[in-house]
């Protein structure tokens, strides 16, 4: 890869410590994959953040990065190990805590929003079509390429933020139109009945399609929340971050449909829940908000919560970046979900918090969350509508 | 045999080989140093100061970070070998400094054997 003067600078160590290893990353990789150039990101986006991802090495890592090093972009962050304000009422000990607080102080340092939310998009990190961005989270890096049309590689947590210590990512991958051409027609030849139905149908294309880029069409209709849950999971049962819906998603209109189909039927969506639903019938833990709940999706949470009791046996979150609870609670959908004896927990999330142990089984309404409290948790797993998660979460059952 | 430097470096040590990918965060325990992958070929074997020689990476994102702990912990490979090097085992190399080399033909190599890695050729002693 050729560099700059500057670049060559930055590489030699002028620019202190933290520069010359992040170029020492991005012209690795520029080199590995061929690239010809860095060029110029608008954002990032940073994973590896929760402390039980990090361990203390992580967490000496980015200390030693942060001492000089400081993000030329703007820079967000995925979501932590804990809510940084309600932890407590959460369940999280304070040994943890402590040690998540100075991971989050290590980024703070380095310039970093401490959003700590998977969907930075909702906040105020949102790219425009064809905008060059460097952001890890693969729900969001598929949402980014997807529904925006912005373009990103599938950044790992390092690459992510040494791309954020240079401002520049290295010309390769989905960054060039050449490798962004849909391969695999995916017909969907069944309708979405309820929002969950999006999380299957993510599982049945992410399993099919491989590593090829979809080109969707049966489908008419789509709200931001559902292609936000469907870019989550086909993305955790896939491995492309991106696709094309037609008529729905941009560049969907400038590429012919590939010859090679799949079709998806209503069959295959019933098979996605059974593989993904396990046999239980008690519940001890839901979790609405993966990705994080919009406003939209908390007023209905609201909606159908009011008036309801949450089972003394159950735990009952509500995940969303913090500036959106801050909407709730002026709405007061915060007080009707918390007068039902359900929880918040901003800032973090199912996959990245430390719950292994803690609970059994799961209600939730998304197919990435059933994944990573399956694998990394150990909990036994239901996916749903939102009524059925309500439900689950007032008797303590799965109906 | 002659490869590609991830991380340039020299390093002799025996070889452990596997023909399948490996996942760094969960399927690896950063403590111990062992892979406890369910199924996997090297179940149960300790990954410690070997050189590590497999086809390429798999799965989370947060792998780089799962080969920087093992370094930490003192129970990293000595060195890593592999067919085709991605994104997360590239940068996990890089920020252990792991002298790391690929498109290098592993089924040349056995467990067991001595490797040698100097920059971007990789020597076997049988």
């Amino acid at each position: 890869m050729q560099l700059t003067k500057e670049e060559e600078r930055m590489l030699d160590g002028e620019y202190g410590y933290a520069v010359k290893k992040s170029m020492e990353i991005l012209s690795a990789l520029g080199d590995i994959y061929g690239a010809e150039k860095l060029i110029k990101v608008g954002s990032v986006q940073i994973a590896g953040v929760s402390y039980h991802n990090l361990g203390d090495a992580g967490l000496e890592y980015l200390n030693g990065l942060a001492k000089d090093g400081r993000v030329r972009v703007i820079t967000t962050l995925n979501p932590a190990g804990m809510d940084l304000e309600n932890w407590r009422n959460l369940g999280i000990s304070e040994e943890f805590a402590k040690k998540q607080n100075l991971v989050i102080e290590a980024f703070r340092k380095m310039g970093i929003i401490v959003s700590c939310t998977c969907t930075p998009y909702l906040i105020g990190n949102l790219p425009r079509y064809r905008e060059h961005i460097a952001w890890a989270e693969s729900s969001a890096v598929t949402f980014a390429n997807s529904v925006i049309g912005a373009m990103t590689n599938r950044e790992g947590g390092p690459s992510a933020l040494a791309a954020a210590f240079i401002g520049k990512t290295p010309l390769y991958g989905l960054h060039l139109e050449k490798n962004r051409i849909p391969d695999i027609h995916v017909e969907v030849n069944t309708e979405l009945k309820k929002f969950s139905d999006w999380g299957a149908l993510g599982y049945c294309i992410g399993k099919n399609a491989n590593n090829r880029i979809s080109y969707i069409t049966g489908i008419k209709e789509a709200s931001m929340e559902e292609l936000k849950s469907f870019c989550a999971s086909v993305v955790t049962y896939g491995s492309k971050p991106l696709f094309y819906i037609k008529g729905i998603t941009p560049g969907s209109e400038k590429y012919e449909t590939p010859k090679e189909k799949i079709t998806i039927t209503e069959e295959d969506i019933k098979k996605a829940y059974d593989e993904i639903n396990d046999d239980i019938d008690t519940i001890e833990f839901v979790f609405i908000g993966c990705p994080h709940s919009s406003i939209k999706e908390i007023s209905q949470i609201a909606q159908k919560l009011k008036g309801k009791k949450i089972s003394p046996k159950v735990e009952f979150w509500v995940a969303t970046p913090r500036p959106i609870k801050q909407l709730s609670d002026d709405r007061g959908y915060t007080k009707i979900i918390e007068d039902a004896g359900g929880k918040f927990a901003c800032d973090t999330c199912v996959a990245v918090a430390p719950l292994k142990g803690r609970f059994k089984s799961l209600a939730t309404t998304s197919a990435k969350a059933c994944y990573y409290s399956r694998g990394h948790n150990l909990m036994k797993t239901k996916l749903g509508s939102l009524e059925q998660c309500i439900d689950a979460g007032v008797t303590g059952k799965w109906k | 045999m002659k490869g590609r430097i991830i991380f340039k470096g020299e390093v002799k040590g025996e070889a452990l080989v596997t023909s399948q990918p490996i996942s760094f965060y969960g399927g690896v325990d950063p403590e111990s140093g062992i892979l406890v992958e369910k199924g996997h070929e090297l179940e149960g074997k300790n990954l410690k100061g070997k050189i590590l020689v497999f086809p390429n990476g798999k799965g989370s994102t947060v792998g780089s970070y799962g080969i920087y702990r093992m370094k930490k912990n003192n129970v990293a490979p000595a060195g890593m070998i592999n067919k085709e090097c991605e994104t997360i085992v590239a940068v996990g190399a890089i920020i252990s400094e792991i002298p790391c080399v690929d498109k290098i033909d592993i089924l040349q190599i056995k467990t067991g054997n001595t490797i040698e890695i100097k920059n971007n050729l990789v020597n076997i002693k049988k």
